[in-house]
């Protein structure tokens, strides 16, 4: 079990390193002086300077690289080139809102769409299978912020049952958190819905036709236990695979939900970066993200070895 | 006994590959998203005839109008025609669309057949899509086009990058398991050459696959450009485009609503037919991957 | 014999149809079927590929496919309780209590995430209220009395950690656990080895004569038959042709159908020698063998040998047979002798050419003097391509014009007895057989002096093998070709083989003429291999026991 532990690790270790190459890269491959296009336009010769300096620009590019990766290893994300505060301190305080989005939407999301995607499964050709596919299909299709803003018309401004927007920390008081929370998590669960129901729907459709289900039947065990002990334990490897590959749409859609919702996170720090051209921040946002991917399908992973007995390690 | 003369009806037929369309209307919703998208289509190609004013026409003096004979639609806070600003819209996002999808499968499948057969080439190649994968779509888009610039180009490309990794892996994961086929073998046994063997008997099985992916890449790559230009990191803002009419609809969402919502109700229709029109492809070209999911 | 008397009559089908979906026209899957199987029987339902007696067997059970397979006439009656009109939940409460089944893959047919010992509980807890200690006792005591060792431990292991065997015998004790009345078994030995299969076979004859329970034992195998029918009904096309006593459907078939049936399995006893011949050899293999390594990052790479130490010759015109179990290694020295794989160590000579150290590029011109014929009518034709482009496929590697390879395509066609305008069709639209012969006529297509057939008859109906049987015996005469077949059905081998050897764990064991080694074998391996063999004293082709034959000959 370690030793499968540390070959996960290892495993991770140059996933991380082709994200590392290609922020790198992506900045000093882009045509023009990399120095110039983080400046902005008006910059002056010195501050030009700087940055050059800051950046090594004037070194080779695997010194470059090599400088680079060594302080990302001891947590130097860079400096802000607006505000001058160091990435990671910007980012920590902004990272509350968005860390409980993440969390009560995946929890929603899993509450909400596995039992849709085993009913759709268990009925499936019927109504409810068709309902749930074409919601699932909707989810796909309607853009983040529509559903935002429509959720917003109706349950705060037509209904008046919560407050437009913002945040309240969960610190000063649970209620307050949950009516600023409920409609951003709702907003983001419904793509997380669609993914997840239709990934349990199909596995669920596969393991049906497996002979052990027959072989459970015929022992003449109800069809809830039938469903729920032999199908869904067996279809859960592919759906918490999609849970895991899915949380890069989650990341993407907390960007623009923040946004739309106009909470204080990182996903909303990320946009005034870009609208601000503070690559530093950007950069220092993709390498968090991705780690926190990376990570999360690293805890998948080790979960398989929990669900499935056959998976070696 | 006369040769043959069993039924052999509990075994799965595989039909020659052929490309039919008769999958279009094959139910009313599909057919529905069919005329839909046909619509847009014809929509965004006629733009200059069906909008009754330029779209980058700034009219100060009627700022944020609602709907009115003149400007059905109202006007937006620069006074432009919000009705033309859509029809254009479709332009861009059709574009976007059908050129992300063309170019992340043309390079996909490039990847993903190369990967599919040398070992050496798979293990550094399937490092670099997972280090892809792991950089969420939205952030890597923005990262592109906040460097080198917002233009068409360069939201197309930071668009299609990401979508590079699916389809890689999707045709890899394809061309691995022809190629264990007895028929693969049986044509290296006949004499067949690497190159034959790659053209003839794997290529046509990723088409099937391809073709269903590439409406899926389609409507995300629509998606994501409108996201972008919601964000601000997408074209130009004067450019009609549909995230751009929302993005600037943002700052007066609780006054008039509609610059969002009828945007966004035309994004919706055009990514949900083309969604709809893959799952409809999808199911029709390979009855087993109608249970499957390959999202 | 269906006027038997009803008192222990377990099993009571009377007219049953069962159509292909609700509409009074519906195709008819199931046909106007009667059968009884009374207490302490066992009733043998055999058929080819099509007939029905699976969906027979599920519909019993109430698991056939719902929607699409309808039972619409006649009745099934359970120790006289109607099935076709109980309840979904009664149906439940019937189910492992009166009638139990034990399906044809032990692989697939067990929850691979749940422990065995679980498994056999669940239907104590569905249908019983013992305790958990009660229970466990009843389960543990079941597990020795089919025979598996170690219980305890295997009680709480996972399927996956099972061999073949202990995974049916698993089966059976799930099945029998709450003792039914009546036990469907479909096909449960198809997919073991034939040492297994026989301890299996044996198990459930002892089991039912303790338990007096009644058997519908479905399979293809007449071998099989043969060990464990006390009745036999033979289906074909959802309709039952005959019906009758083992010995009186072995000895004097009624029907046209079961007679051509019997006939067409082949005999355990070696057929006629052929005369040695000094024809030069066209194939060697010396000492030729396959490790794979299973690398891992921490400790040593973990070495199996696939093959090992194994020699071969065959002469032009002879057929060289490699027989063994799964697992034994034979399909990987088919493969390692055409190239498909590497080997790892010795040596392969193709009329006269060290083959086994070529680059792919210089093996490239040799490729054309060996062929191979997969198991899999179904996966070894590209169903894309047409039939004539398959044939022609190898001719144009090696330069032969289009037109010319098209018209050579048409020829071998008519060899295979194919009608010449399956050229220009689809792969699809043959049946197993056909496909095969397709498969045969590009793999003759480039003229070769070897043919190998890997498992070449394997999946096919008995009658449809002794066709293609024949056909490669006639290609043989006509072409002067080397066979080398690969197979682990030991009648085919004796039928088509001039030399068998014999392969275990990836070594040969026995080697020398098929009538040697298949009569008087020398190792204890080979003994073990041909006293498993299903219905071994019963010459099917001659509709009498093998005794009365060699009594007659004698």
């Amino acid at each position: 079990m370690l030793g499968y532990l540390v070959r996960r690790i290892l495993a991770a270790i140059p996933v991380m390193g082709v994200v590392a190459l290609f922020v790198f890269l992506l900045l000093r491959l882009t045509p023009g002086d990399p120095a110039a296009i983080l400046a902005g336009d008006n910059a002056t010769p010195e501050q030009l300077e700087r940055i050059r300096n800051s950046l090594g620009l004037n070194e080779p590019i695997y010194i470059q690289f090599y400088t680079w990766i060594m302080k990302l290893l001891h947590g130097d994300l860079g400096v802000s080139l607006i505000s001058n505060v160091p990435v990671l301190k910007m980012i920590s305080q902004r990272v509350e809102p968005s860390i409980s989005i993440a969390l009560t939407t995946i929890v929603l999301s899993i509450l909400v769409a596995v039992p849709l995607g085993v009913i759709a499964a268990w009925k499936h050709g019927t109504w409810i299978d068709r309902c749930v596919m074409g919601l699932s299909v909707l989810g796909f299709s309607v853009p983040v912020f529509v559903i935002g803003y429509v959720l917003i018309q109706v349950f705060a401004i037509d209904l008046r049952w919560v407050p437009v927007q913002g945040f309240k920390s969960i610190s000063a008081g649970f209620g307050p958190f949950f009516e600023r929370i409920i409609l951003p998590t709702c907003t983001l669960s419904f793509i997380y819905v669609a993914l997840i129901a239709r990934m349990t729907r199909a596995s669920m459709l596969d393991v049906l036709g497996e002979d052990y289900v027959r072989t459970a039947r015929a022992k003449g065990i109800g069809e809830t236990g039938v469903l729920l002990r032999h199908a869904l334990r067996n279809a859960a490897v592919p759906v918490i695979t999609v849970i895991g590959s899915g949380f890069a749409l989650l990341i993407s859609g907390v960007v623009v939900t923040e946004s739309v919702f106009n909470l204080p996170g990182i996903g909303r720090l990320t946009v005034d970066a870009v609208l601000a051209r503070d690559y530093p921040v950007i950069q220092a946002m993709i390498l968090l993200t991705s780690g926190i991917y990376v990570g999360v399908n690293l805890v998948i992973d080790v979960a398989y070895t929990l669900l499935d007995p056959r998976i070696r390690y | 006994m006369a040769i043959d003369t069993l039924p052999e009806s509990s075994i799965p037929v595989t039909r020659p590959f052929r490309l039919k369309f008769g999958f279009l209307t094959a139910t009313p919703i599909i057919a529905v998203a069919t005329i839909c998208l046909v619509l847009i289509i014809l929509m965004a190609i006629f733009a200059p005839l069906l909008a009754p004013h330029d779209p980058l026409l700034l009219t100060p003096a009627q700022r944020l109008k609602p709907s009115s004979a003149q400007f059905l639609l109202g006007t937006d806070a620069y006074g432009r025609d919000v009705l033309s600003r859509i029809i254009y819209g479709s332009r861009i996002s059709l574009l976007i669309g059908l050129g992300a999808a063309v170019c992340s499968i043309a390079l996909g499948l490039l990847i993903g057949l190369v990967s599919g057969f040398f070992r050496w080439v798979d293990a550094v190649m399937m490092r670099v899509m997972d280090g892809l994968m792991a950089i969420p779509a939205i952030l890597l888009a923005i990262a592109v086009v906040s460097l080198s610039g917002a233009s068409i180009w360069t939201v197309m490309i930071a668009i299609t990058i990401p979508e590079i990794p699916r389809v890689a892996r999707l045709v890899r994961s394809v061309v691995l398991t022809a190629r264990e086929e007895p028929y693969v073998e049986a044509a290296i046994s006949v004499g067949s050459s690497l190159p034959k063997i790659m053209w003839r008997h794997l290529m046509p099985n990723t088409i099937a696959p391809l073709i269903v992916q590439g409406t899926y890449v389609c409507a995300s790559a629509i998606l994501t450009e409108a996201i972008l230009s919601f964000l601000g990191a997408g074209i130009s803002p004067e450019t009609p485009t549909w995230g751009n009419i929302m993005a600037e609809g943002r700052a007066y969402f609780q006054v008039k609503p509609s610059l969002i919502f009828w945007p966004g109700l035309l994004l919706s229709i055009a990514i949900l037919s083309v969604n709809l029109i893959g799952d409809a492809a999808r199911d029709a070209l390979d009855p087993r991957m109608k249970q499957r999911e390959g999202k | 014999m269906t006027a038997a008397n009803s008192s222990n009559v377990v099993l009571d089908i009377n007219n049953l149809v069962v159509g292909l979906g609700r509409k009074a026209d519906a195709h008819r899957i199931i046909d106007d079927l009667s059968l009884q199987v009374r207490e302490g029987e066992t009733l043998c339902l055999v058929g080819e590929s099509g007939s029905g007696k699976s969906v027979t067997s599920l519909t019993v059970m109430g698991l056939q496919q719902k929607g699409t397979l309808v039972p619409s006439g006649g009745s099934i009656k359970l120790v006289g309780e109607d099935l076709l009109g109980a309840s979904d939940r009664r149906l439940r409460q019937l189910r492992a209590t009166r009638m139990a089944m034990i399906f044809q893959e032990p692989m697939t047919a067990l929850n691979p995430v749940v422990p065995v010992g679980r498994q056999i509980d669940e239907v104590l807890r569905a249908h019983t209220n013992l305790d958990a200690r009660a229970r466990r006792q009843k389960i543990l005591a079941m597990m020795e009395h089919v025979r598996l060792p170690d219980v305890q431990r295997i009680f709480s292991s996972y399927p996956h950690r099972l061999s073949g065997g202990q995974r049916q015998r698993i089966m059976i004790a799930m099945a029998l656990v709450l003792e039914p009345k009546l036990l469907i078994a479909d096909e449960p030995t198809t997919a073991l080895d034939v040492t297994t299969q026989k301890q299996i076979l044996t198990l459930m004859r002892d089991l039912q004569r303790d338990h007096g329970t009644a058997v519908l034992f479905i399979t293809h195998d007449m071998g099989v038959v043969a060990e464990i029918a006390d009745r036999v009904a033979v289906m074909r096309h959802g309709r039952l042709v005959e019906t009758g006593p083992l010995d009186d459907v072995l000895r004097a078939p009624k029907m046209e159908y079961t007679r051509n049936l019997l006939s067409s399995v082949p005999s355990l006893v070696p057929r006629a020698a052929r005369p040695e011949t000094t024809e030069p050899v066209v194939l060697e293999a010396n000492e030729l063998g396959k490790v794979y390594r299973e690398r891992s990052m921490f400790g040593k790479a973990r070495e199996v040998a696939a093959a090992q130490n194994v020699t071969l010759t065959l002469r032009k015109g002879r057929t060289l047979g490699i027989v063994g179990e799964s697992g034994s290694g034979k399909s990987t020295v088919a493969r390692c002798i055409v190239r498909l794989i590497d080997p790892t160590s010795g040596g392969v000579r193709l009329v006269g050419r060290e083959i086994s150290n070529l680059s792919r590029r210089l093996l490239q011109p040799h490729r054309q003097k060996i062929q191979i014929v997969f198991q899999d009518p179904y996966r070894s034709l590209n169903p894309r391509v047409t039939v004539g482009e398959s044939i022609a496929e190898g001719p144009i590697n090696y330069g032969m014009p289009r037109k010319d390879a098209l018209a050579r395509a048409r020829e071998l066609l008519e060899l295979v007895h194919l009608p010449p305008d399956a050229i220009s069709r689809y792969p699809h639209q043959f049946s197993g057989g056909q496909r095969q012969r397709i498969a045969i006529a590009r793999a003759l297509a480039l003229d070769p002096d070897v043919l190998v057939a890997d498992e070449a008859v394997s999946a096919l109906d008995v009658s449809v093998q002794a066709q293609v049987l024949d056909l490669l015996d006639e290609i043989q005469k006509r072409l002067g070709i080397a066979l080398l077949f690969i197979t682990h059905d030991l009648r085919v081998a004796a039928q088509i083989c001039d030399d068998v050897a014999v392969m275990q764990h990836g070594r040969v064991v026995e080697q020398g003429p098929a009538a040697e080694v298949l009569t008087n074998p020398q190792q204890a391996y080979t003994r073990a291999l041909l006293d498993a063999a299903p219905g071994r004293g019963w010459d099917f082709a001659n509709f009498r026991p093998v005794s009365e034959g060699i009594v007659a000959t004698a």
